[in-house]
């Protein structure tokens, strides 16, 4: 899909060039693209480091787990299924923290343990069940509390305050969030 | 509301940055050797995104330059506009659930082209903040344990990115002013 749109938009933009006569700026525009490209990665590095270190600190100290166990009672609401001394309820909660804190590396491996999980809970097991559903849209809909790569982008952009959508994309992905959350309860009585 | 909300996000990073540390040494971390150890990921991180900018710094500007993206905005913006999004944020918002690379290349050329502290900057981000990748993600945790029959989860997930893309474009239009 993704390549579908990126030949869209490349060729698309070369026929559109032909009659207007731009040619020569889609030649420009090509090469001082991937030009852009090289120098922005190297005004991310910085933050990267900066972050990536960060999230090492906290992830040592295990603030992962310490959180994690504070989403019981959540968790058992958004899981009716889900029995509640389930590994699978572990797993989910400590994924759920990662995705929060912005930890996508550390994330993955919990959230695959929490789909393992929750299949040995399952009868037939080529369906996903109402627990998987839930937690897969959770975790696309994810409330990241920092949005870190936007913010890198933004200061290595130039920006005077990289950090000022904190606040508004905070509120958008709380939405975004619970619209996912009824979604799942409204769609598991029809499917 | 307002005023509270831009203190809130001034604040948050220091805020975390001494939490982090604090709780860190505390539960006795050597939390500088730590912090050098896993900055050393940023070089990594940083290069490896490369291909994925380029690529789409390449696409984005030889369809705006060409005159196409002129041609689509005029064309979509009456509809745009109605629910208040910049067409020029378009292409984020269609990559967005499809590929997390893809589109942070795409923001990157937005802020780029547009600055990032224009309205097109901040809605663009405020969206890619507070939305994620959709199809790669299912694939990757479903095809993890052979699940063919995903039921509801795409519809769901869809659901929930076009709330957060509209409660972006209604913050943003509070938060910052068209």
């Amino acid at each position: 899909m993704v390549n579908t749109v990126w030949i869209l938009l490349i060729l698309v933009g070369i026929l559109a060039a032909l009659p207007a006569g731009n040619i020569e700026a889609v030649t420009q525009s090509a090469f001082d693209g991937a030009k852009h490209a090289v120098e922005l990665s190297f005004g991310l590095i910085g933050i990267y480091a900066l972050w990536l270190g960060l999230m090492r600190v906290a992830e040592k100290a295990g603030l992962v787990k310490a959180l994690s166990n504070r989403m019981a009672p959540m968790l058992k609401f958004l899981f009716p299924e889900v029995p509640s001394g389930s590994p699978a309820m572990g797993a989910m909660a400590m994924n759920i923290i990662a995705n929060m804190l912005g930890l996508g590396n550390a994330a993955t491996p919990l959230g695959i343990k929490a789909m393992k999980e929750l299949r040995a809970l399952s009868h037939d097991k080529e369906t996903a069940t109402n627990a998987m559903c839930m937690f897969l849209v959770i975790n696309t809909s994810s409330v990241q509390l920092i949005p870190t790569t936007v913010i890198a982008l933004r200061s290595a952009a130039g920006s005077a305050n990289p950090t000022e959508i904190i606040g508004t994309a905070f509120i958008a992905t709380v939405c975004s969030t619970l619209a996912g959350i009824a979604s799942v309860f409204i769609l598991k009585r029809y499917y | 509301m307002v005023a509270v909300l831009k203190t809130v996000s001034v604040f948050t990073i220091p805020a975390f940055i001494a939490f982090i540390l604090i709780y860190g040494h505390i539960r006795g971390v050597a939390v500088y050797e730590t912090f050098v150890e896993g900055a050393k990921d940023g070089l990594t991180t940083a290069f490896r995104i490369i291909p994925y900018l380029v690529a789409m710094f390449v696409a984005i500007g030889i369809f705006r330059s060409s005159g196409a993206m002129g041609f689509v905005i005029k064309v979509l913006s009456p509809v745009l506009n109605f629910i208040g999004l910049p067409p020029e944020v378009l292409p984020l918002v269609i990559m967005r659930p499809m590929s997390g690379a893809a589109s942070t290349g795409i923001l990157a050329e937005l802020l780029q082209a547009y600055g990032p502290d224009s309205y097109i900057g901040r809605t663009a981000s405020t969206i890619m903040g507070s939305t994620e990748t959709i199809f790669y993600t299912l694939s990757v945790y479903y095809g993890s344990v052979g699940v063919r029959n995903i039921r509801y989860t795409l519809a769901a997930g869809l659901l929930a990115d076009a709330a957060g893309i509209l409660a972006s474009l209604t913050v943003c239009a509070l938060f910052f002013g068209r």
